[in-house]
């Protein structure tokens, strides 16, 4: 199968399949990276704004 | 002064501004290897254009072990020093690993079909590679089981050091036994048996992969410090919740 100037022959899809498994575990792995990131992320903005008050002296919060 | 670099709150702060520029360079390293490798190496004499495969597969392979040798030391910091990075790294690298494994297996499978006449032979290296995926997938199984951190951290470390055992038969596999699997052509005595037309983009793709790997990884050790203390503030905010204190309720969790 030529493929710009190279003609990969007989086992391009061999070729051309193992290169596409590549990418899509590769994609894969960056998008579960950014993802479980940003959820993490989120979720500790929501426990730190949900739990702000605990900073105050406890005398103040029952005041 | 490790001491304090290895300190979790220190590590996201000094990890924080390299992570583009590692990204940034894991990127470039790759495009200009994949242009390499598709452009400029010439087909080998007896497998011809299927040595292309050669270049992730290499690579990937040794990220497997790369990552697994990383976990081992990893448990070592776990189990003797009790560092909380260490179990972090650990846990970190189990599915990054895990996948270059996977890839290392699949590529070699579909260079083995039309090199070999077969997807799968029950070769010493061939195993001992699917050993360690297998391996992996059972490291990852057990964090998932445990719930507390700290107790999967040392069950998890001895598992690593058990696993460990299967690296050097990985690596002496190919001079051990007798297999199909071709033995060393990069690190051997007596240097690499492979023409610098091949070799210079071949290392090329290794350092792309590493690097690309060890961004992944330092990322992934970040997000799992944010998810620790999610977890710990959570419980922190359960357990105020149970003593009946007037506090924001813990919503959208």
């Amino acid at each position: 199968m030529p493929l710009g100037p190279l003609d990969l022959g007989p086992h391009a899809g061999f070729i051309l399949g193992a290169y596409a498994f590549t990418a899509l575990v590769i994609a894969g792995l960056i998008g579960h990276a950014v993802r479980d990131r940003r959820a993490q992320t989120r979720a500790l903005a929501a426990l730190q704004d949900s739990s702000r008050p605990a900073s105050q002296p406890p005398a103040e919060r029952r005041a | 002064m490790w001491t304090r670099l290895a300190h979790p709150g220190h590590f996201l702060r000094w990890t924080a501004p390299l992570m583009p520029w590692l990204a940034g360079l894991s990127g470039a390293l790759l495009a200009f290897g994949l242009y390499l490798t598709w452009f400029t190496v010439p087909p080998d004499y007896q497998q011809g254009e299927t040595v292309r495969i050669m270049y992730i597969h290499v690579p990937a392979a040794w990220l497997g072990v790369f990552f697994y040798g990383a976990m081992a030391v990893s448990a070592l910091g776990t189990l003797v020093w009790r560092h909380p990075l260490a179990d972090v790294a650990q846990r970190a690298a189990a599915p990054i690993g895990a996948a270059f494994t996977l890839i290392c297996l699949v590529t070699g499978s579909l260079w083995g079909k039309p090199m070999w006449g077969t997807y799968w032979v029950w070769d010493a290296r061939l195993t001992s590679m699917l050993v360690l995926f297998l391996i992996y997938c059972g490291i990852i199984a057990l964090w998932r089981t445990i719930e507390d951190p700290n107790r999967a951290a040392r069950a998890i470390a001895i598992l690593t050091l058990v696993g460990a055992v299967n690296l050097p038969i990985i690596k002496f596999s190919v001079n051990w036994w007798s297999t199909l699997h071709q033995p060393a052509s990069i690190m051997r005595m007596g240097g690499s048996s492979i023409d610098p037309s091949m070799l210079y983009p071949l290392l090329e793709m290794i350092l792309a992969f590493t690097l690309l790997g060890i961004t992944l990884h330092l990322n992934a050790m970040r997000t799992e410090i944010l998810r620790r203390r999610v977890r710990a503030l959570t419980i922190r905010e359960a357990e105020r919740l149970d003593t009946g204190l007037p506090l924001g309720a813990v919503q959208g969790l």
